[in-house]
């Protein structure tokens, strides 16, 4: 297993993400936010947009977006943002609260036992 | 771009809406990774995020091509449990540039497996204090790695365990046992929520 990123130079992320910054506001992309495509990959797009697009055909994770792109967290979050922006993929962001839901943790319970 | 894909992706069902965290932290060589792929349902995956000397997370890429940034790595697995539920394990080190990073990638996690070498206990003493700083509930879990075993109590004082802390032993190669490590730490949760829930419930028999 590779790790990811290695052979990244700062050059590639500054180019995948046009050098721009984004504050974390702009960027509600949880680790476990599941991205959906809602689109098709067109000629001429970014690869990186192209590769996110095939890659959440079906529900992904950010954290799985990352590690297949081999982007860290922080830049695959600035792709994901701008696809969002432009209605291309849609994110179904974790339920959370401060002290987690019974009725969710009884369901984490069930689906572990059955493993 | 392509060839970084993997080719034996396992997808999700279009179903699945909430996704869980559930992170083990421990020292090198402790078993995380381990741990992590006896029960994931892919190959374990790793990732990385970078952030700034400041300990700020670096999505200004101007950061990184001014090389102030450092890098922590961290593996991950998945577990679907059911259409709508669906747990990410992470593996996750424990040493000190990683807490920086605790809030923006851990915060909303159910909680934490500390996962123990009992040869090297204390290098679990600064991920139990920094989890108990960020208030984050999580069991301890003693890795098998054969020789003298140790007692509950012993390993529980050597670590100065709060008692209501759950400690178990497993072994990290098994599925079934790592299994037993994941819903000790929500049967915890469970009994942590219904204590705060609620003032302890009169029982009349
Ligand atoms: N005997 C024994 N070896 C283990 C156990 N868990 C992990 N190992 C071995 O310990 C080594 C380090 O494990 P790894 O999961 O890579 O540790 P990590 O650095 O915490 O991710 C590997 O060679 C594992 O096969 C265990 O429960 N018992
Ligand atoms: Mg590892």
């Amino acid at each position: 297993m590779s790790r990811p990123g290695r052979d990244d130079s700062p050059d590639r992320l500054y180019t995948v993400t046009q050098g721009r910054s984004r504050s974390a506001s702009d960027t509600p992309f949880d680790l476990v936010t599941l991205v959906v495509a809602e689109c098709e990959p067109t000629r001429g797009m970014q690869s990186e947009h192209s590769a996110i697009l095939r890659l959440t055909q079906a529900p992904t994770a950010v954290v799985e977006v990352a590690a297949e792109l081999r982007l860290p967290v922080s830049i695959t979050k600035i792709l994901l943002s701008d696809l969002h922006a432009a209605g291309r993929v849609s994110a179904r962001h974790p339920y959370t609260a401060a002290v987690p839901d019974p009725d969710i943790l009884e369901q984490v319970l069930v689906g572990l036992r059955n493993l | 771009m392509d060839s970084a894909i993997s080719d034996a992706r396992t997808p999700l069902g279009a179903s699945a809406d909430n996704g869980l965290k559930i992170v083990v932290v421990g020292g090198f060589g402790v078993g995380k990774t381990t741990m992590v792929r006896s029960v994931s349902e892919i190959r374990p995956l790793n990732t990385e995020e970078t952030m700034t000397q400041a300990g700020e997370t670096v999505d200004d890429t101007s950061e990184v091509r001014g090389k102030t940034a450092t890098t922590v790595a961290f593996d991950f697995g998945r577990i679907s449990l059911d259409a709508r539920n669906v747990l990410y394990l992470f593996g996750a080190p424990g040493q000190e540039r990683f807490w920086f990073l605790w809030d923006r990638l851990f915060s909303g996690t159910l909680g934490a497996v500390v996962l123990v070498d009992t040869r090297r206990i204390d290098d679990s003493w600064y991920a139990i204090d920094r989890l108990e700083h960020h208030g984050t509930p999580f069991v301890v879990a003693c890795n098998d790695f054969g020789g003298a075993r140790h007692s509950p109590e012993s390993v529980r004082e050597a670590l100065d365990l709060d008692p209501e802390v759950p400690l178990v032993f497993c072994d990290a190669r098994s599925r079934e046992s790592s299994k037993q490590v994941l819903i000790a730490l929500v049967e915890h949760l469970r009994t942590r929520i219904a204590g705060h829930a609620a003032p302890p419930r009169q029982e009349f028999v």
